[in-house]
């Protein structure tokens, strides 16, 4: 595209545009923004945060992903972060324990332990968490297919503890709409997913009423492709289909509405990523204002951890991402997250050594006390820029959700693998744009030396007796619990949810009293719901 | 540019698109299988969360002449010579296997010699990943 001259001018500046495709101005001036002076932080609709003192009453929680092997290797990992000055865990769950398989099922051999811990049963549980008081901490877990029973384990593992249940502060992330579409750890259809995620939403309210039993997830279709703004819309589309499906089960609004938290990622363009969430936060208030006739301020809180690095780091020249992790905190920062998790350099593509793990640590802890940022609530507020990029952005996600809207609503546009596709085309584009040099990653496509090594520096190494440890315990859990008991919590889940109206936590929690495994769980609920069948699209 | 312009190195070529083992990232796979496609190949996906013996099966059913596998989860070990060893005693060892994904460099060779023919990562240009296929398949 050529320039074209002003006249006795210098030439116009090359356009150039925000990841999510929006036209940046060379300058921003008031004209950008007509209109009065924002809301205070803490105030409707909370463009500039949700508390008025934003850090300076609390600072936010940081919170690494963390979790491999076995349970005894990560408590050990654990131990290691919280005596760093980490201040709440994120449990990481091996993918057979997240789709459901136990460890001596064939499709789950390969993976035992690879991408998280391996938590079969609460025998597993109550070694992970040894010597860690769950009563003092606050603990997240990446679960969703099976989310429900890794949060009965978890009700399960504190009451073995002596820890009134509700005393529990934590997270389980329990979004399976999103699962459908990016992240691929589903296990049942959809309509009894929503009931497995209002049952526990429910039960949770009632018994663990400071734990957020979902956390509606924008970060993996982020990862898997789509843009700041897409990402947006796309987990607002998801929360409000939660809200839709927990007040038909008879849930307050305004009641569950204050434990729903959400959760992004934050890649590399730091004004798009801190608007995205000024906009975000504002338009979640609106919505539940305007559709649900929401009031209560504390209900409209849009309450977000984030995730900084996935797909923005490389493998090439891996420690320029201690950079980029650093840029990305900060804009976490500017845009209000309430928990925060850095990657390690190297977690892009394995899992991060104890040393790229204190880095990554360290870097929180730098933006926090020594850089400055979080000294005054919303030092962006009132730029032009900043203002200017939080509308259009707000206007963009609501145009995306609109076309969900068009389509028949999100749920149908999973099941007809509409979303999925769209975002598959999206990271294609993307991916040309990279090829091509149009979007510029130093080190892999711009500024890569000729010499360069494409090693990833220390490689983490699992124990290659693992598997065969973890299955070694699968025996002696089934062949130690009293067996009688198991396969009576087990029938009882089972005509339980076979009834459409009965809350299936209560049976779960006993079942993992039992020491039933997650795979005997899943297996039982299967026989009453079935499979989910992906749609494959292309 | 668009698709109707690229060239079409692949045509004429069947290949599959498989995603073996629990791992659910599968914006690879999906990139990979349209850029294939827009290269000119008949691309079949066999979805998420496949066993190594479904995806010989289909591999041997659809007559294609090349599998890529696409592995995130660290298990790219096992899981290519399970497809490997799969294919050969189907008496289909002439399916060409290449894996793609998150490869340790030090892992390549291993796969390599497992019989893989590619080992492809996210970094490298889609041109790159068509230009090998097209030489291997020609």
């Amino acid at each position: 595209m050529s320039a074209v001259p002003k006249p006795g001018g210098k030439p116009a500046a090359k356009p150039v545009t925000t990841p999510s495709g929006i036209d940046v101005p060379v300058v921003a001036g008031a004209e950008l923004r007509p209109g009065g002076p924002l809301e205070p932080p803490g105030a409707y609709p909370f463009t500039r945060g949700i508390f008025a003192d934003g850090f300076r009453g609390r600072p936010w929680t940081i919170r690494q992903y963390s979790g491999f092997g076995s349970a005894e290797e990560s408590n050990q990992r654990y131990r290691f972060l919280l005596e760093q000055g980490q201040t709440g865990l994120s449990v990481a769950l091996d993918l057979p324990t997240q789709c459901g398989y136990d460890p001596t099922d064939a499709m789950a051999r390969p993976e035992i332990g690879k991408v998280g811990v391996s938590l079969f049963s609460l025998s597993e549980m109550e070694t992970l968490f040894q010597g860690i008081d769950l009563g003092a901490i606050s603990t997240s877990f990446t679960i969703n297919g099976s989310a429900a029973i890794i949060y009965a384990m978890y009700l399960a593992t504190a009451d073995r503890q002596g820890v009134p249940r509700e005393k529990l502060t934590g997270t389980i992330q329990n979004d399976i709409l999103k699962e459908y579409v990016a992240r691929g750890t589903w296990i049942f259809p959809v309509k009894p997913s929503l009931r497995l995620i209002a049952d526990s939403v429910l039960f949770a309210n009632e018994v663990t009423p400071r734990f957020n039993a979902i956390s509606i997830a924008g970060a993996h279709v982020r990862d898997a492709g789509c843009t700041a703004v897409e990402e947006m819309a796309y987990t607002l589309a998801n929360g409000l289909a939660y809200v839709d499906e927990l007040i038909r089960r008879g849930g307050d609004v305004t009641r569950f509405a204050k434990r729903l938290s959400f959760f992004f990622y934050v890649h590399m363009d730091l004004f798009e990523e801190a608007c995205k969430f000024r906009a975000g936060r504002r338009l979640w208030a609106k919505l539940l204002r305007e559709r649900y006739g929401v009031t209560d301020e504390k209900a409209l809180h849009f309450r977000f951890g984030v995730v900084c690095g996935g797909s923005s780091l490389t493998s090439a020249q891996p420690y320029n991402n201690i950079v980029r992790v650093a840029i990305e905190n900060i804009a976490a920062v500017l845009g209000g997250a309430q928990s925060i998790f850095t990657c390690a350099y190297d977690e892009a593509f394995q899992i991060p050594t104890e040393f790229s793990a204190e880095i990554a640590l360290r870097t929180q802890q730098i933006v926090l006390h020594e850089s400055g940022v979080a000294a005054t609530v919303d030092p962006l507020g009132g730029s032009h820029y900043v203002e200017w990029l939080t509308d259009r952005m707000e206007t963009e996600m609501l145009k995306v959700m609109d076309e969900i809207d068009a389509y028949g609503g999100v749920v149908k546009a999973i099941e007809a693998g509409w979303l999925q596709l769209r975002i598959a085309e999206r990271a294609l584009e993307k991916k040309r744009a990279t090829d091509a040099g149009a979007r510029v990653v130093v080190g892999q496509n711009r500024y890569r030396r000729a010499d360069q090594s494409d090693s990833y520096g220390e490689v983490f190494r699992l124990d290659p007796q693992l598997s065969q440890r973890v299955l070694d315990k699968v025996a002696h859990v089934k062949a130690t619990r009293d067996a009688a008991g198991a396969q009576r919590t087990l029938e009882r889940l089972e005509a339980a949810a076979q009834r459409d109206d009965e809350n299936l936590m209560p049976y779960l929690v006993d079942c993992c009293h039992a020491y039933v495994t997650v795979g005997e769980m899943v297996e039982r609920l299967k026989r009453c719901w079935g499979e989910f069948q992906e749609p494959v699209r292309l | 540019m668009s698709a109707a312009a690229r060239p079409r190195p692949l045509a004429g070529r069947r290949i599959l698109v498989a995603k073996p083992g629990l791992d659910g990232h599968d914006a690879g796979a999906k990139v990979i299988a349209l850029a294939l496609r827009d290269a000119g190949a008949e691309v079949i996906y066999t979805g998420l969360r496949k066993s190594p013996e479904f995806i010989v099966g289909v591999a041997v059913d659809e007559d294609v002449a090349a599998v890529g596998l696409s592995i995130l989860s660290g298990s790219h070990k096992e899981l290519t010579r399970d497809v490997v060893e799969g294919l050969a005693r189907a008496g289909a060892g002439d399916i060409k296997v290449f894996v793609g994904g998150t490869v340790p460099p030090e892992d390549r060779a291993a796969l390599l010699e497992a019989g893989a023919r590619g080992v492809f990562t996210s970094d490298m240009p889609l041109d790159t990943v068509i230009d090998a296929l097209a030489r291997e398949l020609a």
